[in-house]
């Protein structure tokens, strides 16, 4: 900010993505809009000023705009970001905005990560396999802190995209995990509440679709905005993996 | 029929009370569709982060704790507007909701043995935790509570919460439709057969055909606009649908919370646990005013008195002025860095992404910002909602009424779930016990006339305003005349603002006739509800002539006891011209009205004996639309169990249905 102060506002020129599938007359194109610089000004700000008082047709997603729902990721010059925590004063003059590749599309900038996620979800069996019943009336079982927190940081994922945009694998293979996916799977793994071995785990992790399929370039957990640590995750499931089927 | 669908139990809303709820009904072998704006996962619900109120009482400073204080704090929190039944049935079930959502997959944050630092009251101390207690869910200190209460992941309890509660209803492969909004529900002679829905995809419209419906939208706090915490979906669609059948009332509108600490300019929430782990609240010259204020709670008094607090300090000069407005500080600093990483690190990360800020080193620019719902669709405690047989509404939409008029900090993640097992239980039992027995005619009736709404809007010509431009000026109204000081002066001008801007929208044209879900068209769909939602709140204010939690008029000071120890309804009967006020008693009293332990003391005081007023609960409730319930009125109160007084004779049992 301090760098600019004095100087001039900037007027920033937006080139999006644009294609309705449910107009005949639609074709995917590239819309330009300008819109003036003021101080502050996120993504989630600039789009909803251009839908508001220029395009009333604009299609994208927001929700909770403090970067914790996942609504909002898309393609900005080229990176996946999550657009709501993301200031212009970061961006240069010229943005180009584009939604996630990999996702089926909706409209323009929004697009279906939560059919996705269910998908991924329901395929990896994302719940608590449990031990035993709930009892009501018993004590919660203790649990060290130190795991309870290492679970939550897998927790943390908020399921936005980002990672599965950014790989080159998720791309081209539509079955893929992806990072997130690979990241839920540890998180249930770690989770001693979760009855199931690694022999249970070996069909759904050690194939193409799991940790094998990737290739570790690891443009995920650079892109990752939770900054989860995926690196991590990936060579913990490899580790577990190669150690064999025990059961 | 291509446009109808049938199932037993429909869910509106795929938060953590819509999910809990849907959850109970299915595993009890129910048919469940639940429809939301969003993907389940991105439900506001997620954006929880301090924490959930269950009185676990395991580490040092929670102590002694037990449902009976919890209950106690509840109703003190709500300066007496509870439903004291309700309030007593909650706090008894909130440790079983905790742990079994420890059940789930939550992964609370537990107790460490051994020496642990906090500040209270402005000091730092070591707690020795004991061995014994290793391992157990943790508490840590909120707004108003005697008590350690609200159990905690880190700062992303609802985050932590709701996928735990998502990964449920993945498991029992409950039917979710997400970005399918429900705009009107199907109703004749008193019963609710369903919703009619609106993709948000395709634009296109189905019928949910339906034994039994639950509202379960949350808050409806878009009605200020930017001013809030809340999510951009938060628009009240939910209560908006249920006011339009023209019988079910609303409970409470005027009963908003405001959050002490927005982070200034977005708005964006900074939780409560940051006062409840020692953070401090500061002036323009960075002294703690709270300390004068509240010598007792200081800045953990309850959030409608800490709010009013910070607007008059903001009043007297005290605090920073900036482009973006006034605001005070809150300062983190003195808790460290190991502190922030852990408990409070999306706090951490909130104030770098959205202000460029680091509280380790930083204040934070914070004021009060509407947050909170307390009223919304009025239910008895199993859920029914008054007036319509087979409507339930569940979670921050309804009024259950455990609240009042102020929610303290963690009870509503602790409501979603608490509402969420017994209105799920009292669905599936209605469900079970009843059958479809209508015309799909009523339901191609019901999307014919939704269908009909979009095609008029789209028809529209001319140069009228823009239905964004109608929001903004609702939202200037509210904020400014109907925030967190009211004078009677100032609502009668809202409410004739209002009147213009209800109005303006039959003016109102599109700019974009786009075919599909059009997003200008979906805004404009749910303009009016908006609207009648901030005019009913605006009117139930101005007519509420006294102060009570959130609700404070500066030309009525005072709470009244005497004359408003009562629930505002309010129904907008079809084609009526205006809405209709009419009253009812809170619920049965066990815990006699008096002080709230901060605050102020001075109060009118109640004129009928409790036993007397109890005596007429019942029967006055019934004529409101209060159903028969499972159990008679006041039969879950533990008469005289918290404060030691002597039961109310006559009121021992309950006596309607
Ligand atoms: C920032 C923030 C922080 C908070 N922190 C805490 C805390 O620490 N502790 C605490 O106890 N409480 C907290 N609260 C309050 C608490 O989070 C909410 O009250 C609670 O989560 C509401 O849950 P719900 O299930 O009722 O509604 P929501 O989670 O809001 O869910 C509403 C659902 O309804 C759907 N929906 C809405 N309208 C329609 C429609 N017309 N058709 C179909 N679907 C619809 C939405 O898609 C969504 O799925 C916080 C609130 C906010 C805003
Ligand atoms: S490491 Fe590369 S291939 Fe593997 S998940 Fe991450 S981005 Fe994809
Ligand atoms: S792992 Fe990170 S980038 Fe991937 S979906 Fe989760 S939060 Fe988003
Ligand atoms: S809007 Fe929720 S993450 Fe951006």
């Amino acid at each position: 900010m301090s760098k600019r102060s004095g100087q001039k506002r900037r007027q920033l020129r937006f080139e999006i993505f644009r294609f309705n599938p449910e107009d005949p007359e639609s074709t995917p194109h590239i819309q330009c809009y300008r819109l003036d610089e003021t101080p502050y000004l996120s993504l989630y700000l600039a789009l909803n000023q251009i839908r508001e008082q220029q395009d009333a047709s604009l299609q994208f997603d927001f929700c909770c705009r403090s970067a914790i729902c996942g609504s909002c990721a898309m393609m900005v010059n080229g990176r996946p970001l999550l657009a709501c925590r993301t200031l212009t004063k970061d961006l240069p003059e010229r943005i180009q905005l584009h939604p996630l590749p990999a996702f089926a599309l909706i409209g323009d900038l929004s697009v279906d990560t939560g059919s996705w996620f269910s998908a991924m979800n329901q395929r990896v069996a994302a719940w608590i396999h449990e031990q035993h019943p709930f009892d009501p009336d018993a004590p919660e079982e203790p649990m060290n802190d130190d795991l309870a927190q290492a679970i939550y940081e897998g927790d943390r994922c908020i399921e936005c995209g980002c990672c599965v945009a950014g790989c080159g694998i998720a791309n081209v293979k539509p079955e893929f995990y992806g990072a997130a996916g690979l990241n839920r799977i540890a998180r249930f793994m770690i989770d001693p509440r979760d009855r199931r071995e690694t022999c249970d785990w070996f069909e759904v992790v050690s194939s193409e679709e799991g940790v094998f399929g990737c290739v570790g370039l690891m443009a995920c957990q650079d892109i990752c905005p939770r900054n989860l640590p995926l690196l991590e995750v990936h060579a913990y499931l490899r580790r577990r993996m190669l150690a064999g089927r025990r059961c | 029929m291509e446009h109808v669908e049938t199932t037993d139990v429909l869910v509106i809303g795929g938060g953590l009370a819509g999910e809990r709820c849907a959850m109970e009904a299915a595993s009890a072998g129910q048919d469940v569709v639940i429809l939301s704006i969003v993907p389940p996962r991105r439900s506001h619900s997620c954006a929880a982060q301090g924490g959930m109120q269950a009185a676990l009482g395991n580490c040092l400073m929670a102590r002694g704790d037990s449902p009976d204080i919890h209950y106690l704090d509840t109703v003190r929190g709500s300066d007496w507007g509870v439903d004291q039944e309700v309030a007593r049935i909650f706090a008894e079930e909130a440790p079983v909701a905790v742990r079994e959502l420890a059940h789930f997959g939550v992964p609370w944050t537990r107790l460490r043995p051994g020496k642990n630092t906090s500040f209270i009251q402005g000091r730092r101390v070591e707690l020795d935790e004991p061995q014994s207690k290793a391992g157990l869910i943790m508490q840590r200190d909120f707004g108003g509570t005697a008590k350690w209460r609200a159990c905690y992941a880190a700062a992303g309890t609802g985050h932590a919460v709701l996928y735990a509660m998502d990964s449920q209803v993945i498991r029992l492969g409950i039917n979710v439709r997400d970005r399918m909004e429900a705009v009107s529900l199907i109703h004749e002679g008193g019963r609710c057969w369903g919703a009619v829905a609106r993709c948000l995809r395709t634009g296109r419209h189905r019928a949910f055909f339906a034994r039994a419906t639950v509202i379960a939208t949350g808050g409806y706090g878009r009605i200020y606009g930017q001013y809030t915490t809340n999510a951009t979906i938060n628009e009240g669609t939910g209560a908006a649908v249920a006011l339009d059948t023209g019988i079910v009332p609303l409970g409470n509108m005027e009963a908003i919370q405001f959050h002490p600490t927005g982070l200034v300019p977005s708005g964006i929430l900074v939780t409560e646990a940051c006062r409840g782990d020692g953070g401090y609240l500061l002036d323009r010259k960075l002294q703690r005013f709270m300390v004068a204020a509240e010598p007792e709670k200081q800045e953990l008094a309850s959030r409608d008195v800490v709010s009013r607090h910070m607007m008059q300090c903001m009043k007297d000069g005290r605090g920073v002025e900036t482009p973006f407005g006034r605001h005070l500080w809150l300062d983190l600093r003195h808790l460290g860095e190991r502190h922030l990483d852990s408990k409070l690190r999306e706090v951490r990360d909130i104030c770098r992404d959205f202000a460029g800020l680091d509280p380790a080193k930083d204040l934070i620019p914070v004021r009060p910002t509407q947050h909170y719902s307390m009223g919304g669709v009025r239910v008895d405690k199993d859920g029914q909602a008054y007036g319509m047989a087979g409507l339930f509404a569940v979670g921050e939409a309804a009024c259950w009424d455990m609240h009042g008029f102020n929610r303290l900090g963690g009870n509503s993640l602790a409501e979603t779930i608490v509402a969420g097992r017994i209105v799920g239980r009292s669905v599936s039992g209605f469900a079970a016990g009843s059958s479809l027995s209508v015309d799909t005619e009523l339901a191609l009736g019901c999307v014919r006339d939704a269908e009909e709404r979009s095609r008029s809007w789209l028809a529209r010509t001319g140069t009228g305003p823009c239905v964004y431009e109608i929001r903004d000026a609702i939202a200037e109204t509210m904020v400014n005349k109907v925030g967190i000081f009211r004078e009677g002066k100032e609502l009668q001008l809202a409410v004739a603002e209002l009147w213009k801007h209800l109005a303006r929208i039959d003016q109102a044209v599109l700019r974009s006739k786009a075919p599909g879900m059009n997003p200008e068209l979906s805004f404009a769909l749910r303009i009016k509800g908006m609207a009648r939602l901030a005019l009913v709140t605006a009117m139930g204010a101005l007519a509420r002539t006294e102060s009570r939690g959130a609700h404070f008029r500066v030309d009525y000071p005072l709470r009244d006891d005497a004359s408003w120890l009562k629930r505002t309804l309010v129904r907008w009967h079809r084609d009526a011209a205006g809405p209709e006020f009419s009253y009812e008693p809170v619920g049965m009293i066990d815990v006699p009205p008096g002080e709230r332990g901060y605050g102020s003391a001075a109060r009118i005081e109640m004129t009928v004996p409790v036993a007397e007023y109890n005596s007429r609960v019942a029967a006055e409730q019934q004529l409101q639309g209060r159903h028969g319930t499972s159990e008679p009125t006041g039969s879950r109160m533990k008469w005289g169990a918290a404060t030691g007084n002597k039961p109310p004779h006559d009121t021992v049992g309950g006596m309607d249905e």
